[in-house]
């Protein structure tokens, strides 16, 4: 790991792994402003959090983080997303690639109809994966705490297994294809508290390794696992209907908690609203 | 009814017991009399129709019936073997050619279509094309193929009839796919997308395997329906006396078999007619239970 | 990146052009695919219009009103036949929706126990896949002899009447309309059935709240609540029995010649076409391409209609 990024009290701006620079995305082809003008910088080899009330846009800023926004029919983002130094919206960017290397885990967990082995390979293989399978799943395993729990049923289908376990299948499924970032879309919204601890402590040893992105309902839990938190917001906007979300304060996860410079912030984390 | 809707004033008008002599509880038991009495209606024929077939055609089973060529008119024994053969091979041509193009329609629809004009107009010409009467496709196939003899300068064909079958079961073919695949939850596409796999990858390998319970069941059941179609084949298929001489010659089925038969005036004829409906009838019954069986299967 | 040397496994992390390329020509199959249905439906239409066209000209629109059909002559007029298909079809539901319908509310309602109802729906099911050519083989050698008494009383009674003004001899359009009746029960059935069992459980509910009897519920809520796929089960079923050819055809008698009475033989399109169409040449087969014309538009509108009145009333009742 990169020195410098280890160091507690980095600047976003250090290393940064994915830069979003004035980004508005909007759906129902441009209708209905989701979110906008969002200025981040999300370093590499930490995990960022983001929080924020419901409909702040906070899942769609996540999603354009690997164009799985595209999927959404008449939904389009404004701005540039820079990853590794390429726009991700360029036109001749393909989004199959990203997602290849920006992988995602999803709210709902959702393992294949197929079984626990072929979860986890099924991917490795179409990014054409040459090493011992066997043991890519086995590490995988591993590394998403679930090896111990599923190493006597690899052959069962991943449905066996209970909400939280499948949930950590589908960490395993994104880690076994070796992305660089991984994005997580509130992971622990359907589980229950301990199946949540056992994900918080695969997200510790997660970050060794990968750039974490997670969105979260949870602001004990962005304490718990994040570096950096970014809150957003909900604002009507004057002069038109309905609301828009912003990034209202960006920074280290204590200042955001402990020492935030806006007002909305301060209430926000401190449970006034929201 | 009147005595109920005053304030209640003795007891009796206050008991919750039911009175079966008030009008609105006697219509109740003439209704649900009559609903039950519909439901028999309704099943009786189904009975009737399967008894006369059982009886007079089951009798008849055996080797030489299933082995060999009908009859001439006059003479007595024989069997119904090229019939049998023939609707096995219509049949298969009509698959062959419908399940490919029903399936991708199906998956143009619920996979890549996002409910724009083009997409419309295919579900509008599905559910108009399933409507065409079974005898109009016969008559298409008959003015595009057989009159024009674009096969070999061939007229009747077995080919032809198998076209104007897959006419028939693709529409229910691309309906079945589009459902089964809508079922599909959107989270596992996106499972999918988000290891990386290109559209093509989780459609053949993730969405289409997942529906697989439900397509393949309609799939078996428009093939069953097909089986014993006879409008759209006895003027494309014609009908042949003889085993099969290959896919640009008319040929024999059991179902038009049984309808030429019927109308001649020879028992032999009439009771081989019976014969055949016992087969055709238990193979497409067969189908039901198996389409049925398919969709209990249980998969990982 | 952390881990390269691992990364470096992941052989197509960058897509070759063949994978790009199955991708784009798999999407492209599934486009040409589906345009296929549009494709087909034109190509019916043409078919069966170019093979018209003279008939057309010849007769124009007096095909429609007159009944003469002889080939002898080459004089053609298909009124017979179109009031044959008209006739048949529109009694044969109205025999057939009260039964179906009625029998739809059995299915759906507690009247037995779900066994049972399971069982009473699997056969409506497989009489649906009975092929028609059994069910007219049936019709000539079964149903028809036993009713044949039955016809000829309701002759010697209602003889009167132009309906039943000639004496029953065999085949006929009586018998058709009630094999058509079989034909087309189990489509009312299953899709009346599954209309009423999407019904909100909470519309129950409220209707027996306030105290209604159960069949007070079936026909104040729970019908009116069901009846956009109801009517659109009936269209079907109308499209369905005017097209329906085996069945009729081998029962009906064939007959070019015009009655009013239900128990004289007659035609229908359908039974014209199967009947006719093998041996037809010259003027004949135009004049049956004209018929088959005018079938196809016929079931088309109700189809049309069918879909219409599905998406206008289930705006109203959801």
């Amino acid at each position: 790991m990169n020195a410098s990024t280890t160091t507690t009290h980095s600047v976003p701006s250090a290393e940064a792994c994915l830069s979003l620079q004035d980004v508005s995305i909007s759906y129902g082809y441009g209708k209905n402003v989701a979110v906008n003008h969002v200025f981040m910088e999300i370093p590499k080899g930490k995990v960022t959090a983001f929080i924020g009330p419901s409909g702040c846009g906070k899942s769609t800023v996540l999603r354009a983080l690997n164009r799985m926004n595209d999927l959404i029919e008449g939904c389009s983002l404004k701005g540039r997303v820079l990853f590794d130094g390429q726009d991700l919206y360029d036109r001749r960017v393909d989004p199959v690639e990203v997602r290849r290397r920006i992988g995602m885990v999803f709210q709902k967990p959702n393992p294949f109809p197929k079984s626990i082995y072929e979860n986890i390979a099924f991917g490795a293989r179409i990014n054409g994966y040459r090493g011992d399978m066997d043991e890519l799943v086995e590490s995988s395993l591993r590394k998403a705490a679930l090896w111990d729990e599923a190493k006597d049923k690899l052959k069962e289908s991943g449905f066996s297994l209970s909400g939280g376990q499948q949930q950590r299948l589908c960490i395993a499924r994104t880690i076994a294809v070796q992305p660089e970032v991984i994005l997580m879309d509130e992971p622990c919204s359907a589980l229950d508290p301990i199946s949540t601890l056992k994900i918080e402590e695969t997200m510790h040893e997660l970050k060794k390794t990968f750039t974490i992105v997670i969105v979260t309902h949870n602001m004990q839990q962005a304490t718990r696992v994040s570096d950096l938190t970014g809150f957003f917001n909900v604002t009507s906007l004057p002069d038109m209907d309905g609301k828009v979300g912003c990034l209202e304060e960006f920074g280290e996860t204590e200042r955001i908690f402990n020492s935030p410079v806006q007002q909305s912030t301060q209430d926000y984390v401190s449970g006034r609203f929201g | 009814m009147d005595s109920q809707a005053r304030p209640a004033s003795n007891s009796v008008n206050r008991s919750l017991h039911r009175k079966p002599n008030l009008p609105r509880n006697r219509w109740n038991v003439i209704f649900t009399g009559l609903a039950a009495f519909f439901a028999a209606t309704v099943v009786l024929p189904l009975v009737l129709v399967l008894a006369y077939v059982v009886i007079k055609g089951a009798s008849m089973m055996s080797l030489t019936l299933l082995s060999e060529l009908p009859p001439s008119p006059g003479m007595t024994g024989g069997g119904i073997g090229n019939a049998i053969l023939g609707t096995l091979i219509v049949s298969l041509i009509a698959a062959l050619i419908a399940i490919p193009v029903g399936v991708g329609g199906g998956i143009y629809l619920a996979e890549y279509s996002k409910g724009g004009a083009f997409a419309s107009f295919v579900r509008f010409g599905t559910n108009v094309l399933s409507g065409v009467p079974s005898i109009i496709c016969g008559v298409f196939v008959y003015g595009l193929i057989v009159a024009t003899r674009i096969f070999f300068d061939q007229s009747y064909s077995a080919m032809a009839g198998g076209i104007a079958l897959s006419v028939l079961m693709l529409p229910t073919i691309i309906k079945t796919t589009d459902e089964g695949l809508k079922l599909v939850p959107q989270e596992l596409r996106w499972g999918a997308i988000g290891v990386g796999a290109s559209k093509f990858i989780t459609i053949t390998r993730i969405t289409l395997p997942t529906a697989f319970k439900p397509i393949a069941t309609g799939i078996v059941l428009s093939i069953a329906r097909a089986a014993g179609e006879t409008a759209p084949l006895i003027f494309t298929a014609l009908f042949s006396p003889f085993w099969p001489e290959g896919l640009f010659s008319p040929i024999a089925s059991m179902s038009v078999l049984i309808y030429n038969f019927a109308i001649m005036p020879y028992d032999v004829q009439i009771a081989l007619a019976w014969a055949t409906s016992f087969v055709l009838v238990m193979m497409i019954l067969v189908m039901n239970i198996f389409a049925r069986y398919v969709g209990s299967l249980n998969r990982i | 990146m952390i881990e390269d040397t691992k990364a470096d496994l992941f052989r197509l992390r960058r897509r070759p052009l063949t994978e790009k390329l199955t991708d784009q020509s798999f999407r492209l199959l599934a486009i040409i695919l589906a345009s296929l249905v549009g494709l087909i439906l034109a190509a019916i239409l043409i078919t069966v219009l170019v093979g018209s066209r003279s008939a057309m000209s010849a007769y124009g629109l007096g095909f429609l009103t007159t009944s003469n059909w002889n080939p002898v002559t080459n004089e053609y007029g298909a009124f017979t036949a179109i009031y044959g298909t008209v006739v048949t079809s529109t009694l044969s539901l109205l025999i057939a929706v009260p039964l179906g319908v009625g029998t739809a509310i059995f299915l759906t309602e507690n009247f037995i126990p779900t066994k049972g109802r399971q069982i009473i729906g699997m056969m409506v099911e497989l009489l649906a896949a009975i092929p028609s050519v059994v069910l007219g083989l049936w019709a000539i050698f079964v149903m028809e002899p036993f009713l044949r008494p039955l016809l000829n009383s309701l002759h010697d009674t209602l003889g009167w009447l132009p309906f039943f003004s000639t004496q029953p001899e065999g085949p006929g359009m009586a018998p058709a309309i009630l094999i058509l009746v079989v034909m087309i029960l189990p489509i009312i059935t299953a899709i009346a059935r599954d209309s009423l069992l999407q019904v909100p459980i909470e519309l129950r509910q409220a209707a027996y709240g306030i105290g209604t009897t159960r069949w007070g519920a079936i026909f104040q809520v729970i019908l009116p609540a069901g009846i956009s796929g109801i009517t659109g089960g009936v269209m079907l079923a109308l499209g369905r029995a005017m097209g329906e050819t085996m069945a009729v055809t081998m029962i009906i008698g064939n007959s070019n010649n015009f009655s009013l009475s239900l128990l004289a033989p007659g035609n229908t399109i359908a039974s014209m076409l199967a009947n006719q169409f093998g041996e037809a040449d010259g003027n004949q087969v135009s004049s049956l391409m004209y018929a088959a014309f005018v079938l196809m538009l016929l079931t088309l509108i109700i189809n049309v209609l069918a879909q219409w009145i599905v998406r206008r009333l289930s705006l109203r009742y959801t």
